[in-house]
């Protein structure tokens, strides 16, 4: 997993609430996914693509300012949904590697983590202000997005600091896994298993009694 | 101090280490797999040099990407493929799988508490968002992502923030034609697709105490709809019955052992909650959305919201783009919106309880003409026990077709969808853009509200055919 440290780079607004993992990436996608880098061309598919299939002009990431955006500023509850790991796949494959949204779908928020792209909770007066300071027609839609300070400075250079769990904050920074940490812990986790054996023995000990 | 509540007692009791900063490494008693995220985790495990910690603790089935169709002729080649997969995959790494035609074959929430294999007080976790579904039984369940499924199976571990908690009240009796389903699309109608982040949520209060366990699933099911990744009731005299004789569940004196353990988790009586709502369940009619997110429901007698009238910008964007994705124009009543499909199924209401209910509307009548009708039972034993019942004839001579078990079309992962611009009645859990099919359009209903619509041939209120 790569680190992340500080990010300046284009912002896109994508304002509306609830913006689903199914909209970020549809199912059968997945299904038929061989690699995560065919996953781009399908990111955001329900709104980037009009009914035949040519790019829709309204949607924010097929305009030229925000084409290529590596930041996302979104509605509440962005990545609700599906469980899909798919869906953060899909945005890394398109550059996206910060999404700043008043909350999180809560299983999106944690599979951000385990890639290395940064999902930061902002009040929605924040987010809509930091919105309304993009100006796309002078080229000037760029927010820094700042780990190690946790701030977020807007195009016209206002900060706004944010909260992030200390344990997910050194991963980032550090591009470090949570599985490797676990497995040295394996003494700790047999010692928990043989106490908890002890204790609720039917939760091991599974036997087929009826057919 | 303040006593705990079951989510507490719960979540403690599967505390392998204190991280720190409110994160905490968690024991995972229960992982269940399907075939969708399946044979990848079981592959990526193998490449990284791991090894299966306990696979004794995970138990697999296929559902996401098989067909529905009689005798699995339409299964896809990718369904194929992961099915072979997940065969292999358990085999070699020796985990229980319960294959296409075996009782005990069906979508993993349906089977978990069905087997007995979701016991009150265990931690419950499946690459799946509607894990929170078998919160029902007393445990603490919920969804994970792709990695997150290889650190259970490389360590019988998650690492996991402690969420907030949250008790949802419902009192009263419900009127005639409502459902839990109706409970629980009232709830995020209220609150909010967002109310429940970052919370576990408890449901109680008397319409949670004196409703079956078929019905708190389906609550527990939509718990994600709600934002809540985890939601929960607590085990009952009414979960003990259901599981005593279950194939998995514990017998002898392994039951009595572990009786005694489950009559300690409920919430004490002094225990806080981060959040507490309570909804008075007399006042609420049947329901069906009208948008593109479950929080856009509506009781059936309303009309079609305008979002001009909204303050909020993101709910107002958010409305305009739904209405012209669903083809609806605001102030029109819902009731009476024509509908070519209905779709009876998932793991939010598959169920037999779900069956007969829809049964017992759909007897002697016909589906519209203009409407297409599936349903779908949750499991292979749910699909016998309908047809030892003759549920099947009645929906057959009702003209609905009657269909092998599996997710269908609530995802349309498996060729399984409703065709672009047709609209759709369904008892799925999910009405986003594109989920039953690109450009398809859902609206989510109980089964009774489905069979209603199916036998008008447009959005109609089940009140109406004498319920």
């Amino acid at each position: 997993m790569k680190p992340f440290r500080v990010l300046s780079a284009t912002a896109a607004p994508l304002l509306s609430d609830n913006i689903d993992t199914d909209v970020i990436i549809r199912i059968e996608k997945l299904v038929g996914m061989t690699d995560h880098s065919e996953l781009g061309r399908w990111c955001f598919g329900a709104l980037r693509y009009l009914p035949d299939g040519s790019e829709n002009p309204e949607f924010v990431l097929n305009q030229s300012p925000y084409r290529g955006s590596e930041i996302l500023l979104a509605g509440a509850n962005f990545g609700c949904g599906s469980s899909r790991e798919g869906a953060v796949w899909a945005m890394m494959q398109i550059g996206l590697k910060a999404v700043l949204a008043p909350s999180f779908g809560e299983i999106f928020y944690n599979n951000c983590f385990q890639n290395g792209v940064l999902p930061v909770a902002l009040a929605r007066s924040a987010i809509e202000e930091i919105a309304s300071e993009l100006e796309p027609d002078a080229g000037r839609a760029v927010v820094t997005v700042d780990l190690e300070r946790q701030r977020v400075v807007s195009p016209r250079g206002k900060e706004h600091a944010f909260e992030i769990p200390g344990l997910r904050r050194e991963a980032l920074l550090e591009g470090l896994d949570d599985i490797g940490i676990t497995l040295k812990r394996e003494a700790v986790i047999a010692a928990h298993q043989e106490r908890d054996r002890m204790r609720r023995p039917w939760v091991y000990e599974i036997a087929e009694v009826r057919s | 101090m303040a006593g705990r509540a079951m989510f507490q007692k719960i979540w403690d009791d599967h505390v392998v280490a204190d991280l720190g900063d409110n994160f905490f490494l968690l024991h995972i008693d229960r992982h269940m797999m399907h075939d969708l995220g399946g044979p990848a985790a079981m592959r990526d495990v193998h490449q990284r040099g791991l090894r299966i910690r306990n696979p004794e603790l995970t138990f697999a089935t296929a559902d996401h990407a098989i067909s529905s169709a009689q005798g699995r002729a339409g299964t896809t080649e990718t369904g194929v493929r992961l099915l072979d997969g997940l065969r292999a995959g358990a085999r070699a790494a020796g985990v229980r799988m319960f294959d296409v035609g075996e009782p005990g074959q069906g979508i993993v929430h349906v089977i978990g508490p069905e087997l007995g294999l979701t016991l009150p007080g265990v931690l419950l976790v499946c690459g799946d968002s509607h894990t929170c579904t078998q919160g029902a039984m007393g445990a603490l369940a919920f969804g994970i992502g792709s990695t997150e499924l290889i650190h259970v199976l490389a360590t019988q571990t998650l690492v996991q923030p402690r969420p907030k908690t949250m008790r949802v009240c419902f009192e009263g009796a419900m009127g005639p034609g409502v459902t839990s389903k109706d409970l629980i699309l009232h709830l995020i109608g209220t609150i909010g697709a967002a109310g429940g982040n970052g919370y576990a949520v408890e449901y109680a209060g008397s319409a949670i105490r004196n409703m079956g366990i078929e019905g708190r699933l389906t609550i527990c099911n939509l718990s994600i709809e709600l934002g809540a990744k985890m939601g929960m009731v607590a085990p009952d005299d009414t979960t003990f019955a259901y599981l005593k004789e279950r194939r998995f569940a514990p017998s002898g004196e392994l039951w009595d052992r572990a009786l005694g353990y489950w009559r300690t988790l409920t919430s004490d009586v002094d225990a806080e909650f981060d959040r507490e709502v309570e909804i008075d369940v007399g006042r609420i009619a049947p329901h069906v959305t009208w948008g593109t997110s479950p929080e856009q429901v509506l009781p059936i007698d309303g009309v079609i919201p305008d979002p001009g009238a909204m303050a909020q910008t993101s709910k107002r964007t958010a409305a305009i783009a739904a209405l012209a994705y669903m083809g609806l124009e605001p102030g029109k009543p819902i009731a009476g919106t024509p509908v070519d499909w209905v779709f009876i199924g998932s793991c939010t209401n598959s169920r037999i309880s779900d069956l007969r209910s829809a049964a017992e509307i759909a007897r002697g009548r016909r589906v519209a003409p203009t409407v297409r009708a599936w349903v779908v039972p949750g499991s292979e034993a749910i699909k016998r026990q309908a047809e030892a019942e003759g549920l099947h004839r009645v929906f057959t001579e009702a003209g609905f077709e009657w269909r092998e078990p599996g997710c269908s079309m609530c995802l349309a992962a498996n060729g399984e969808t409703i065709p672009a611009g047709q609209r759709s009645v369904s008892t799925s859990n999910r009405n986003f853009v594109g989920r039953q099919g690109p450009g398809a359009r859902t609206h989510l209903a109980s089964p009774a509200m489905a069979v209603a619509a199916a036998i008008a041939g447009h959005i109609a209120d089940v009140r109406s055919l004498g319920v």
